[in-house]
């Protein structure tokens, strides 16, 4: 929080009193603050805190009507079961390839997509595209998941409709496992590419004019400025991107899973976050499913910290 | 940038702009065509669905599906929550969110830093899906709408940002009401909230936005059918296909069905409208949010 900018805050003058009564004339003095910091901070202690401690139930055999201050300890048990499932196995590939298949298809795209933006020199036309591929971000996983469903169902949907008049034949786009990953990744490109671009287009927004001007000088066609101008004008908002990226490597999107999961298709589409869903609150399952959760957060920390790291390595600013 | 135009203006230089232009164009109507058929089927009869694939003008202008949608009681009931959510839920966002991060704002508040701290860890880490839930049933929340609202009541990420911005307002602002008789509250509601209105309006969308989408806490906290927001409601009729079965025995005889295609396009169409409603506006902020929050504070 290193800002510099005036004192917000003059603080009382109060002399050679001992530092004892000096903090309790600032909380006196700070009262009505402190009556306004006092909903948020109970907010962060019960819904924020009050889980974290929660996590000890991994480390329980938690049964609702015991209690969790009579449920039995049972060190790394449920870590241990876990490990041991051949699920395990299934979670982990479905999980790293689905951000795989992200990392490779969907994280270029905004990038693309700005740098074809940035070469639009009509500013009505840009706005109108720019207008209309802010939409989907704001529309909710629910209704993108039903308009997959309106177009690509077998009873009736548009796009089955249209193969079936020229091949006879229809195509199990939602049931078959071998269509599951590239709908997701379709569905993510579609929602949230245009609106990925805001943030590479403020970046070009700000390089220098007179930096053009002098490569043209120079002779560099319009590629080349591209590559010596535009692209290191981004790189560190591409690092802090595949930073947080890294990061979550092990979330998938749980509303966007979970909705386009179904029987046919759980041995490709199950993750993490669905499977914590559905052993946790479908079957009960608590201090199972707290440690397959604790597993998730505690590797995506470790990942977030270590890419940190890798990008102060590399000379970039890094997130924290 | 004029002085490009002239160097642009080469064979390659125009073809470029040419295809870039038609692949732009291209995205720009993927991004909204979904919508304009849907809505355009949504008005259409059974008749047209079936024998025209794709359309973005309903030869055959039918209002059943929406008759048919707002004749049910379980629809008509979730887009009443949904609205009462978002309502309510927006102003608990605003309230928790504004109070704290001005008292936070404040350098010289004793404890300052501890709070601070415990914000930013819990954007690193979390208690997850299951303590969290186990929390919300300690608290006898479960099936109760409050369940939508108090655990997302704040976002450490807005949060930080609604901070940032009362700390840059200039402090003689403040002095000047302070020496003016205002009490801290006072200051708060008169001068601080009246400077930050286009922040708070960012963050009024960004939350109210929010609650009218979100799906994950009513599934995880909300049972009882008849407490379901639209977005579950939608989730029912579209990916279920689980129609409105209680209202279809009770709905007049001489009513005829519309197809189910229709119906679920009408359902999509309401749950869009008041996004595609307040867009306008989510434009403007939503890009300014999105910049605030890359600037480091």
């Amino acid at each position: 929080m290193g800002q510099i900018s005036a004192q917000n805050h003059i603080p009382h003058i109060s002399k050679k009193t001992p530092w004892r009564s000096s903090i309790m004339n600032r909380l006196r003095r700070d009262k009505w603050l402190y009556l306004l910091l006092l909903p948020g901070l109970l907010y962060f202690v019960v819904f924020k805190y009050f889980p974290m401690w929660g996590i000890l139930l991994a480390f329980q055999n938690y049964q609702p009507f015991t209690g969790f201050w009579k449920s039995e300890w049972v060190g790394l048990e449920h870590f241990r079961l876990f490990f041991e499932n051949p699920e395990f196995y299934m979670l982990l590939r479905n999980t790293l390839l689905l951000s795989f298949y992200n990392l490779i298809f969907f994280f270029p795209a905004p990038i693309i997509f700005a740098l074809l933006l940035n070469e639009v020199r009509q500013v009505f036309f840009k706005r109108t595209i720019q207008t209309m591929i802010y939409v989907p971000h704001f529309i909710s996983m629910v209704i993108v998941a039903s308009l997959t469903y309106v177009f690509l169902t077998t009873e009736g949907g548009t796009v089955n409709e249209l193969i079936f008049q020229y091949t006879g034949d229809k195509i199990q786009f939602l049931s078959d496992p071998s269509w599951f990953r590239p709908i997701i990744i379709l569905q993510t490109i579609w929602k949230e590419c245009g609106w990925g671009t805001i943030i590479f287009l403020a970046a070009l927004a700000a390089v220098d004019v007179e930096q053009y001007e002098a490569a043209t000088i120079d002779g560099a066609n319009r590629w080349r400025q591209t590559w010596h101008i535009t692209l290191p004008a981004i790189r560190s908002t591409i690092v802090i991107l595949l930073i947080l990226r890294m990061g979550s490597v092990l979330d998938n999107g749980f509303e966007q899973i979970y909705l386009m999961l179904n029987p046919l298709n759980r041995s490709v589409g199950e993750v993490f976050d669905t499977y914590v869903y559905a052993m946790g609150i479908t079957q009960g399952a608590f201090s199972y499913s707290t440690a397959v959760g604790l597993f998730k957060s505690v590797v995506g920390v470790i990942l977030v910290l270590g890419a940190n790291w890798l990008a102060k390595r590399f000379g970039q600013s890094g997130l924290y | 940038m004029r002085f490009m135009a002239k160097t642009y203006r080469t064979p390659a230089g125009m073809t470029f702009d040419t295809i870039n232009y038609i692949v732009l164009t291209l995205f720009g109507l993927a991004a909204v065509l979904p919508f304009v058929y849907v809505i355009a089927g949504s008005f259409a009869s059974d008749a047209e669905l079936t024998s025209r694939a794709v359309f973005f003008i309903p030869k055959s202008f039918t209002l059943n599906a929406y008759e048919f949608i707002f004749s049910t009681d379980t629809i008509v009931r979730s887009i009443g929550i949904s609205l009462y959510v978002t309502v309510i839920g927006t102003l608990v966002n605003l309230f928790f969110t504004l109070t704290m991060a001005y008292a936070l704002a404040k350098r010289g508040l004793y404890g300052r830093n501890l709070v601070l701290n415990l914000v930013i860890f819990s954007m690193l880490f979390g208690g997850g899906m299951i303590p969290t839930y186990l929390v919300v049933k300690e608290l006898h929340l479960l099936d109760s709408l409050w369940a939508l609202m108090l655990p997302g009541a704040i976002s450490a990420f807005n949060l930080i940002i609604v901070k940032n911005f009362f700390q840059e307002i200039p402090i003689e602002i403040e002095e000047a009401g302070r020496i003016d008789g205002c009490s801290e509250i006072g200051l708060l509601g008169r001068i601080v909230l009246p400077l930050s209105m286009p922040v708070i309006a960012t963050f009024t969308l960004f939350y109210a936005v929010g609650h009218w989408n979100d799906f994950f806490a009513s599934l995880l906290y909300i049972n009882n059918p008849e407490k379901w927001p639209l977005q579950v409601m939608l989730r029912q009729i579209v990916l279920l296909s689980q129609a409105a079965a209680g209202d279809l025995n009770s709905m007049d005889p001489n009513f005829v069905k519309p197809p189910d295609q229709s119906i679920k396009m009408a359902v999509i169409v309401v749950g869009t409208i008041p996004i595609l409603c307040v867009y306008p506006f989510l434009q403007k902020h939503f890009a300014k949010g999105v910049l605030l929050g890359s600037v480091k504070g």
